[in-house]
């Protein structure tokens, strides 16, 4: 049960980080579908950091300079988006598919320089980080807390208070919703997409170090982040774009995803002889399932996908 | 020349062929920061493929082997393209390619049933696929793209579990075709000859390109792809002029995931791969066919070249030296072109902007020309 509640958080974590991610970015008027890709380049970031990082440091600068890691490079790729979908007016459903493969094609191939560089024999594509990984995580009493779970819990709350209570999270939202009234009142739309997009390339730079450090024990780069970019999308969609009700949707996924993964430590869904397969599938199933009755009446912001263009009305 | 850069299709062409240089270009860059060594050998062997041969035969036959795996390529992209025109961005193209492989195999190796069947089944697997996206999208307003990846994923374990039934004993691979069920395979009429006795070649190649063409008549010369394409430009305009529009989604997707899982009965009943039922993600055709589709500048025509440039780089991977460099360089080298394919309206635009900047040129000349000439009388 402890096990299942771990997990659980753990995997709310990082869909709640990732979607929180997706929220700033599509509030500001841009459809961010480059998350997963965003996800990887952000865990090799903080990947690489744990590689270079001396294995003396105290455990709480560790801790930091990771995260700070995989902020900076998720920033940065993020930034490959924003000057596509903004400047340049690209479709951002394309440039978006275009940055999940070249996330995962780019980590992959730079692990594997890395790795032959060091050892010629070596054409893996992990980077080994058992001992920098216990920086992150406190026993209490069985229950291996990590860091993360506070990490996505002040996010939450940075999140919320930045997008409502703040004049920059207001006039963001503005841009997403209708740019050129924003604009109409001195608001510089294309700086305020910008930022929406950075943000987000920050938060999912640090859901994807969250995923690679405790979602899943060992991380070869080129599996990507097995679509839990896509599922925190789904998580930002159920939450209808307000981040106290995504952080409530995060928590139903964690647990669905946490289920295939520890289903087998109870009896009774054991004896159920379910295979693993539909497991795994359920949380698909289920997102699939609540987003045809939610999608209806959807509180999108209206002008997401729609490149801004000064002379519209 | 300059009415010939007025031409859609000829900026088209410009626009992808500079995505592909810059492509090549950015990779090559990689490459150097990696390992300046061996960074131009590396681009020529990823750009020079079966040519890494040196006798012809083999040549020719690992020509063949290239063409064997861009069929399902090009049905991928027509796939994609199909729908795009629609306004509908079919990322679900992955899964329904696996959900195509799925169907023709398990039919194959469990009912064994033949060649014909299982491609027909294949089929109606992937326009079933496409149609939960379809309805998803016109009755409960489901973003496609969200429930494409979603059904991605249904789809890979779904294909995982049930191919676990006709899996090779020793291995996480299904059992060849030749071995357990050769009346599946796709009959090759003599085109295995022409490749040094390719066994892999059959008609699925000829097949795709049929299809290719196909699509392009019915986008463009059809009542149907009429309404289609205007359903595309303008949903609110083709429902105000009494068109489906609810029933033009649908169908659309439907089509879409036929032609994508089509490509995955055409890889897979050609024996040259079998599915490895321990698979944690789905296969990069169908993301590949995205790109191809882009880099075709969404002409079916266009993208029969497009499909067999994706392939022959991504095949060409494999002759990188692994020393050195992963093989995944071409899967990048892709990837940046799509990623540059999202400029291509911004290139047209800059063709278009200096045409008419010298246009406006010219003509100022002219009337200052015209102008100086009335001063002197």
């Amino acid at each position: 049960m402890l096990l299942l509640l771990q997990y659980t958080l753990i995997f709310s974590s990082v869909l709640l980080l990732v979607a929180l991610g997706g929220c700033f970015s599509e509030h500001s008027g841009v459809i961010n579908l480059g998350l997963e890709g965003i996800m990887v380049i952000g865990a090799l970031g903080g990947a690489l950091m744990m590689r270079y990082l001396p294995a003396d440091m105290p455990g709480l600068l560790m801790v930091l300079i990771v995260l700070l890691g995989a902020v900076v490079f998720g920033v940065a790729y993020s930034a490959l988006l924003a000057v596509a979908s903004i400047n340049f007016k690209a479709d951002q459903t394309i440039v978006g598919t275009a940055l999940n493969m070249l996330g995962v094609a780019g980590a992959t191939v730079l692990v594997k320089a890395i790795n032959t560089a060091a050892n010629p024999d070596d054409v893996s594509s992990i980077i080994q980080y058992v001992e920098p990984k216990k920086n992150f995580l406190v026993n209490l009493g069985g229950f291996e807390f990590n860091w993360f779970m506070l990490v996505a819990v002040i996010m939450l709350i940075v999140a919320y208070v930045v997008l409502y209570k703040t004049r920059f999270g207001l006039r963001l939202m503005a841009c997403g919703e209708h740019p050129q009234a924003a604009a109409s009142v001195g608001i510089d739309v294309l700086k305020m997409r910008w930022a929406g997009v950075l943000i987000s390339g920050a938060y999912g730079g640090l859901g994807g170090i969250c995923y690679i450090l405790a979602g899943v024990s060992e991380w070869r780069f080129e599996y990507g982040v097995a679509g839990f970019g896509f599922l925190s999308l789904a998580v930002m969609i159920f939450g209808q774009w307000k981040p106290t009700r995504i952080a409530l949707a995060a928590l139903l996924f964690g647990l669905l995803r946490a289920l295939s993964n520890v289903y087998a430590a109870f009896d009774f869904l054991k004896n159920l002889n379910i295979p693993g397969s539909i497991y795994n599938m359920m949380p698909y199933i289920i997102c699939l399932v609540v987003l045809a009755f939610t999608s209806k009446k959807s509180r999108a912001p209206k002008a997401e996908g729609i490149p801004y263009d000064k002379g519209m009305r | 020349m300059r009415n010939l850069l007025k031409r859609k299709g000829v900026q088209s062409l410009i626009a992808s062929l500079l995505c592909i240089v810059l492509g090549l270009l950015l990779g090559y860059i990689v490459l150097l920061f990696i390992n300046p060594a061996g960074a131009g050998q590396a681009i020529l062997a990823v750009v020079k493929n079966f040519m890494n041969y040196s006798k012809a035969n083999l040549q020719i036959k690992n020509f063949g082997n290239t063409l064997v795996k861009t069929a399902p390529l090009l049905m991928c992209s027509l796939s994609v393209l199909f729908c795009y025109k629609v306004g509908l961005f079919n990322i679900g193209v992955a899964g329904q390619y696996v959900i195509g492989t799925c169907g023709c195999l398990y039919a194959a190796l469990a009912w064994h049933w033949s060649w014909l069947p299982c491609l027909l089944f294949a089929i109606c697997l992937g326009a079933l696929s496409g149609c939960i996206v379809g309805l998803l999208k016109a009755y409960g307003n489901v973003n496609e793209v969200i429930s494409g990846i979603m059904l991605n994923w249904i789809t890979l374990y779904g294909t995982n579990m049930l191919l676990s039934n006709v899996k090779d004993s020793a291995s996480p691979y299904t059992i060849h075709l030749k071995d357990a069920a050769p009346q599946a395979i796709l009959p090759s009429l003599g085109l295995g000859n022409l490749f040094n006795k390719n066994q892999y070649v059959s008609i699925a190649i000829p097949l795709a390109i049929i299809l290719a063409i196909i699509v392009m008549v019915v986008l463009d010369k059809t009542r149907f792809g009429y309404e289609l394409r205007a359903t595309g430009n303008n949903k609110n305009a083709a429902k105000y002029a009494g068109m489906a529009e609810k029933r033009n989604i649908i169908l659309t997707l439907m089509i879409g995931g036929a032609l994508a899982a089509l490509g995955g009965a055409l890889l897979y009943q050609t024996d040259y791969e079998q599915w490895q039922v321990t698979a944690s993600s789905v296969p990069g055709m169908g993301f590949n066919g995205i790109a191809a589709a882009f880099l075709g500048g969404l002409n079916p025509i266009g993208a029969i070249f497009s499909s067999y440039f994706i392939q022959h780089i991504t095949v060409g991977g494999a002759f990188v030296d692994k020393t050195m460099y992963a093989s995944q360089i071409s899967d990048l080298i892709s990837s940046i072109i799509i990623y540059l394919c999202g400029f291509v309206l911004f290139i047209k635009h800059a063709i278009n902007t200096g045409l008419i900047r010298g246009e406006d040129k010219r003509k100022a000349k002219q009337a200052a020309a015209e102008a100086g000439k009335g001063g002197d009388k």
